[in-house]
């Protein structure tokens, strides 16, 4: 029978660092990442599922991390925004994103970024479409739409 | 936001899972979360013990049976739905699938937990009700099965009992379906839906205009049996910010004729 716990030693790996901390059951993904673990590129945006400023990539999969808690991802390979840039070099979208000027206020952009990125190792050819669908859980309330697409789509192309 | 204290369990089996669920009186399933855990935000609802179904790989799979008939678990993602060859003996379910909310959801939110929430206003209620599924739901007394039409009992109510879990869907074969949706934005929640079946005779379910989808059976697929039908079912739905209870009930109308429409069209 597995425990009934209210906490629970939790060991994730994220962006290839491994933590491992003493969670409540309670306690989102996102506050954990932030708050546990201190990495604060992940936004909260709306709290509500919405808006998709807290999106990761957890064990290949993209997820909003404020509707998973932490303990759920004990054992988890989770990558943020953090872990995209290597040794200081941008990756060919986060380049794209600053050449197009793909950000206003930057809130919503980690978010971005994290869905973009799942698309393109799934799909690294997507249409205009392909594009907009992958995007769809994500909102930029400077209304800054196209600039992100045309970023993604230069990848792409 | 943080939650109200709560306790978590992570089952290794599903008989694991009932007994916890037996035991507790106050525990409450866990399967994708894309509900359940913003409604425990809102306090709308407060388990004491969530009993995490992601672990059980029992209730994932995807099965296509030598005579068409498919068995989907509980647990199977909308994107794991969407990506199956076996589910594609059934397109409308993949279909649909795809355009609910956002690929974060679709990659968590699962169909056990589509319907056994039964949000009105969720795409897969009716499309089920439509395609005549069967839920089969287990506890510790054993299994039973429930058709999809009786198993809609209310708001937020379905025939899973405390201690039960639905495990598995299972939808005849066919092929002749249909889906219309109008919604808030694209792919965004629904105002009004409609799911059809044109598989021997014509059944229409429809969405967000009662606690649980209305199913209909038109004489045919003809705009005009279509619309007589709805009419028919004397349709009384909640009027909101988005739509007042005449304009739903005149989509119900449109959008069956859509699905219908689509069901038959189908080759």
């Amino acid at each position: 029978m597995s425990a009934i716990a209210s906490s629970k030693a939790v060991t994730v790996t994220v962006n290839g660092v491994e933590y491992e901390r003493e969670v409540e059951a309670r306690k989102l993904l996102i506050h954990f990442v932030r708050d546990d673990l201190d990495l604060t590129g992940s936004h909260i945006g709306c709290d509500t599922g919405n808006c998709g400023a807290c999106s990761m990539i957890v064990d290949g999969q993209l997820v909003k991390s404020c509707m998973l808690l932490a303990v759920q991802a004990d054992g988890a390979s989770i990558e943020t925004v953090e872990g995209l840039a290597e040794d200081g070099e941008l990756t060919a979208l986060q380049q794209s994103f600053s050449d197009h000027h793909a950000l206003q206020c930057g809130y919503c952009t980690p978010g971005m970024l994290m869905s973009a990125t799942a698309l393109l190792r799934t799909n690294p050819n997507p249409t205009d479409e392909q594009i907009k669908k992958a995007l769809q859980g994500n909102i930029c309330r400077c209304t800054g739409y196209w600039n992100i697409f045309e970023a993604v789509k230069a990848v792409g192309s | 936001m943080l939650l109200r204290e709560v306790e978590y369990a992570r089952p290794a089996s599903v008989a694991e899972a009932l007994a916890i669920l037996k035991q507790h009186d106050g525990a409450r399933a866990l399967a994708g979360g894309q509900t359940l855990i913003n409604v425990m935000k809102a306090r709308v609802a407060s388990p004491d013990v969530l009993v995490d179904l992601n672990g059980l790989d029992d209730l994932k799979g995807i099965e296509l049976g030598s005579d068409g008939t498919l068995t989907i678990g509980a647990m199977a993602t909308y994107t794991d739905i969407a990506g199956s060859a076996e589910a594609r003996a059934r397109p409308i379910l993949g279909e649909v699938c795809l355009t609910i909310a956002d690929v974060q959801v679709r990659n968590r939110g699962t169909i056990g937990g589509n319907v056994c929430s039964n949000d009105p206003t969720n795409h897969l209620p009716p499309l089920l009700c439509a395609v005549g599924a069967e839920m089969t739901i287990a506890s510790e007394d054993g299994e039973r099965t429930v058709a999809a039409a009786e198993f809609f009992l209310g708001v937020y109510l379905t025939a899973v009992g405390p201690g039960e879990l639905l495990t598995k869907l299972t939808i005849p074969a066919g092929k002749h379906d249909g889906f219309a949706a109008v919604t808030l934005g694209a792919d965004g929640t629904c105002i009004a839906n409609a799911a059809a079946s044109l598989n021997g005779s014509l059944r229409v379910a429809l969405g967000c205009v009662d606690a649980v989808p209305i199913v209909v059976q038109p004489a045919s697929a003809a705009e005009d049996a279509v619309r007589e039908a709805v009419r028919g079912a004397g349709l009384m739905p909640p009027s909101d910010v988005h739509a007042s209870s005449e304009y739903r009930i005149h989509l119900a109308e449109v959008l069956a004729v859509r699905a219908a429409r689509q069901a038959a069209e189908r080759s």
